[in-house]
């Protein structure tokens, strides 16, 4: 069954639609990647999940609709959000910063362990727990929003390019370790990207969009072989 | 000697006042990049209120805390029906509201309990301390040790609380706060509530002294002001040292430069303001905010 489903979803910035109507699902359990160039609409897609921008159609999230929730009860449904610039609390420590991504945590537990869990997943956080968030690296901040986001102990992840900007070593460390994520905790991920080949290479369910509308879909598997994609995306 | 250490004493004394309502304008600043000019009528109103608590017989302390619990939902009222409406309009619309918050509750404060000054009763014995020839007042040291007081919850409010890591994160980055589940409209009213609280503190330090009457504030918030630029906005442990700072140099002036005394005192704040403002915006303890444009 689908954890996220939307269908003819919808998104406008004042009058400016962005998004033009749009279909895609994450499996439970499962990695979907929307792949697309600049202002194809893929951040857009990301805050029409989260409330933070006015929508029409439909998005189910675990079955009931959730289009015009506030972002905040969004998030206490379960859904974390990596933001598209990395969301960090400059002026907070990293310890802060993590702490402030189990404010709205569901169930019990304490925060003290997921802390421990999440160092264990970064453990360049820990060695950075006292400093400002600001004073991170660009590929440390890109850590410290995903461990944040996972602080929340998501059902369901929202990744916005997390490859930008970072060196590839990087990039691939944060999704092995999204990867791991997905696996041991049943962790749920949708990842907006530009760089087609880490995308493809993660996820088993792939979108492509162009202009505010998906013009290819299908599983992450095949998306790969496709010749268009690959001239344009891959490059080879 | 003996003049200027008992000079310094009393300058610390109102300094801390000072003080206490630059902690309250630096909160909502910090919370919501507005400076509350209301801040000073807001602390008038709050103690009115404790005055009729205290005139209807309520006992001193019970009155306080009394009044303390009426201000912050007082504050978070005002924020929600006010400045919620205004709250992303341009900074200039929120100051003109601000503003006419101050005027509007100055009246009202009149209108309900007329423009006559009023006694105000402190909760500290009436015997000055003497050390050695200074006299210390017992209201003055009460006055200073309230405020540090004040000063030492909200740190801690601020440092270890989950709710006071919210109040800061959503003052800082209100969309990543929101990812969070941190709900920012709410954590603004709470700020204007707990400024509104430490307002009100200063209210009932300085009523006994300057006695209770609707214009109270009028001065107080300009020293105020200088206290908090020379703290600097950013740091509410600033804003209470630098208006023990103001307080002590406005008695120093007052005594030791004679055709200021005591007419010109309220100048010497406003020069303070100007000069720290020109030679170092960002004050004594503050942080220069860079904005992005």
């Amino acid at each position: 069954m689908a954890l996220l489903e939307a269908r003819g979803l919808q998104a406008q910035y004042g009058w400016t639609k962005v998004l033009h109507g749009i279909d895609f699902a994450v499996e439970e359990g499962g990695i979907t990647t929307i792949l697309g160039a600049n202002g194809a609409g893929k951040t857009t897609t990301l805050r029409a999940v989260c409330g933070m921008v006015r929508t029409a159609g439909e998005i189910r999230f675990a079955g009931q609709r959730i289009n015009g929730r506030a972002t905040e009860d969004l998030v206490r449904l379960g859904i974390g959000h990596a933001p598209e610039g990395r969301g960090t609390f400059v002026n907070l420590t990293v310890e802060e910063n993590l702490r402030l991504g189990a404010y709205a945590r569901r169930g019990g537990g304490s925060v003290a362990q997921d802390l421990e869990r999440v160092y264990g997943y970064f453990p360049v956080l820990a060695e950075r727990k006292k400093q400002a968030g600001g004073t991170l690296s660009g590929g440390e901040q890109q850590m410290l929003a995903v461990a944040r986001a996972l602080m929340l102990r998501p059902r369901l992840l929202l990744l916005d390019e997390p490859s930008l900007g970072l060196a590839p070593l990087v990039v691939r460390e944060i999704l092995r370790i999204v990867r791991t994520i997905n696996r041991e905790e049943r962790v749920s991920v949708l990842l907006v990207e530009q760089n087609a080949a880490v995308a493809l290479g993660l996820a088993d369910r792939a979108y492509l969009m162009e202009t505010g509308r998906v013009v290819m879909s299908g599983p992450a598997s095949e998306l790969r072989q496709n010749d268009a994609i690959r001239r344009a995306y891959l490059g080879y | 000697m003996e003049i200027f250490f008992q000079q310094v004493v009393s300058g610390l004394a109102t300094g801390g006042i000072y003080g206490s309502v630059a902690l309250a304008l630096v909160m909502i600043y910090q919370a919501t990049d507005v400076v509350n000019y209301a801040q000073g009528e807001m602390a008038m109103f709050s103690t009115y209120i404790a005055w009729t608590l205290i005139n209807a017989g309520v006992p001193y302390w019970w009155a306080f805390f009394g009044t303390l619990v009426i201000s912050f939902v007082g504050g978070v009222l005002l924020e929600r029906v006010i400045i919620r409406p205004v709250e992303s309009a341009p900074i200039l619309t929120i100051v003109i509201v601000c503003i006419g918050l101050l005027v509007i509750l100055n009246s009202v404060a009149g209108w309900i309990y007329s423009y006559i000054q009023k006694p105000f009763p402190s909760p500290f014995p009436p015997k000055p301390i003497m050390l050695g020839t200074v006299v210390f007042g017992a209201h003055d040291l009460g006055a200073i040790g309230v405020t540090l007081v004040v000063l030492a919850l909200l740190y801690a409010f601020f440092r270890f609380t989950t709710l006071g890591l919210a109040m800061r994160a959503a003052a800082q980055n209100p969309v990543s706060s929101r990812l969070c589940g941190i709900r920012v409209g709410w954590m603004l009213a709470i700020g204007w509530g707990l400024a509104a609280m430490v307002g009100a503190v200063a209210g009932m330090m300085v009523a006994p002294i300057v006695f209770l009457d609707p214009n109270m504030m009028a001065g107080i918030l300009i020293y105020a002001f200088a206290s908090a630029t020379l703290g600097g906005f950013t740091s509410p442990g600033g804003a209470v040292v630098g208006g023990l700072i103001v307080g002590v140099i406005e008695n120093l002036v007052g005594t030791y430069v004679h055709f200021i005394g005591t007419e010109l005192k309220l100048t010497v704040a406003l020069a303070l303001i100007l000069i720290v403002l020109v030679f170092k915006p960002s004050g004594l303890f503050g942080r220069a905010t860079i904005h992005r444009v």
